[in-house]
């Protein structure tokens, strides 16, 4: 898939040759599997909502663009190390990691869930009722930071390094809810019997956005008009259609 | 708490009292869960070495298997058997198990236990198969038994002799408790990685716990070395 786009790339790069002066090369990591934004297909292709956005964003920017699959632990270090150039992979907009790295404009936002087995009715948001709970968040996430500020002390927190492990301690009936963000619950949660939406979803943050150094300030600018486009013309809404049945865009 | 400490700890971003909090509590989880694990498999370790180097095959080849096991594959399999496979477990949700292993404390400390008894249980075999024939016969010509022979001599003797590789294997039980954070638990690499991923500093965060833990090391290393020259008396030179 890498070779075909650089291919892509150079051949469209050959046929407009002379248009545009320059191209930049830009390495894009991402961390998969989160579903749908960034994941293997069938073929073993990367492929999501998140890719195809970076696609068409490479493309539109006349980018060479090389993606580079990296764990979420090490996505700001490796950022910062210049192992890749951009981090599109669901990376929410916050103040602390705003003092690392350089955020473009969010290109979207999507609410966290509240899910749990069909038997939990307790209101998440009844602080004396969900004394004692057990909640399951990802490490660092938005969901995390939501639920240490506004419910530590009252429920005990567990903290999961993949959602994966999470779902699992949530069907071995050792966590009560999860607070996750609301595509991946629904994609691992809500796709397992005995599973629901436990209250509304909660809409957190600024949304997300790509990250680089802060010292590329003319790329930011360059992502941020190239994304810009992609909202206006059309192209944002045709992949957002393709993987999601409700409005994320930003 | 000295006032150049307090003024540091305001000025700093990520080591704030409540940080140290989460440290001081990883801590306390990690040294309850090593200290536990040793304890338990010590006391494990030294029946099943002497069922280890008695003849009987159906004695000693259960114990054989057990440390081939528990020694041929990763601690952190272990422990993920332990702690998602009981979970899988069809119904063990209803039974008083659950109370034990619901919380990842005891799937972990099941873990450990097993893993550093199958090592200990090696170390101490190697101690008593090694013992001098001539102590041997010289307690069966005082007409000792088997159990006071046991008692008086072999385990003394190889307790001197299992010391030095046993300190190692309390090392080794520390770093490895690192892993306990995979499954939840909150030890000194919990606080750790939530710090990091909270502040997004890992030199920080990481570079103050591996501190932390050499800190620990070192006090192992000096109790050990205390604790050797007080079994090894007999072997140190005379000193004028």
């Amino acid at each position: 898939m890498k070779k075909l786009i650089v291919a892509a790339t150079c051949a469209l790069a050959m046929m407009t040759g002379g248009v545009q002066a320059q191209e930049r090369d830009l390495r894009i990591a991402f961390d998969v599997p989160y579903e749908p934004f960034e994941y293997k297909d069938d073929n073993g292709e990367l492929t999501g909502f998140e890719v195809e956005l970076a696609e068409a964003m490479c493309e539109e920017m006349n980018a060479n663009c090389e993606f580079v699959i990296q764990a979420w632990d090490g996505m700001i270090p490796g950022l910062l190390a210049r192992k890749f150039d951009l981090i599109m992979s669901s990376m929410s907009i916050t103040p602390e990691r705003a003092e690392r790295v350089l955020f473009s404009e969010p290109y979207y936002n999507t609410p966290g869930g509240w899910f749990g087995p069909e038997g939990f009715s307790t209101d998440v948001t009844d602080m004396d009722a969900m004394k004692g709970k057990t909640v399951g968040v990802q490490r660092g996430t938005t969901m995390d930071t939501y639920v240490t500020e506004n419910m530590g002390g009252i429920v005990t927190i567990k903290r999961y390094t993949t959602a994966d492990d999470m779902v699992l301690d949530l069907e071995g009936q050792r966590l009560d809810v999860v607070f996750v963000d609301y595509p991946v619950g629904e994609q691992t949660v809500l796709s397992k019997e005995g599973f629901k939406e436990v209250a509304e979803p909660v809409k957190l943050g600024e949304g997300v956005g790509v990250a680089m150094r802060k010292r590329d300030k003319d790329l930011a600018e360059e992502i941020n008009a190239a994304l810009a486009t992609l909202k206006e013309d059309g192209t944002y809404d045709t992949i957002m259609k393709k993987y999601f049945a409700y409005d994320i865009k930003m | 708490m000295p006032d150049f400490i307090a003024q540091w700890l305001n000025q700093n971003d990520i080591f704030t009292a409540m940080t140290i909090m989460e440290y001081w509590d990883g801590l306390v989880t990690t040294v309850h869960l090593v200290f536990l694990s040793l304890v338990i498999g010590l006391a494990v370790a030294v029946p099943l070495a002497i069922m280890r180097t008695v003849r009987n095959p159906f004695i000693s080849g259960p114990v054989w298997l057990y440390t081939y096991l528990f020694r041929g594959t990763p601690l952190l399999i272990q422990l993920y058997i332990i702690y998602y496979g009981l979970a899988q477990i069809e119904g063990i949700q209803e039974t008083f198990w659950w109370e034990i292993f619901r919380e990842p404390f005891y799937p972990a400390l099941l873990a450990f236990t097993l893993n550093t008894a199958a090592y200990t249980t090696e170390i101490i075999r190697g101690a008593i198969v090694s013992t001098p024939h001539g102590e041997i016969e010289a307690a069966k010509a005082y007409g000792m038994n088997w159990f006071l022979r046991m008692r008086r001599i072999v385990l003394p003797s190889a307790a001197r002799r299992a010391v030095q590789a046993y300190s190692n294997e309390v090392i080794f039980m520390l770093h490895a408790s690192a892993i306990a954070s995979v499954v939840t638990i909150v030890d000194l690499t919990g606080a750790a990685r939530n710090i990091y991923s909270r502040f997004y500093a890992p030199f920080d965060a990481f570079l103050f716990v591996a501190l932390l833990y050499m800190l620990l090391t070192f006090a192992l290393v000096f109790a050990f070395r205390k604790l050797e020259n007080h079994l090894l008396k007999h072997q140190r030179p005379l000193s004028s």
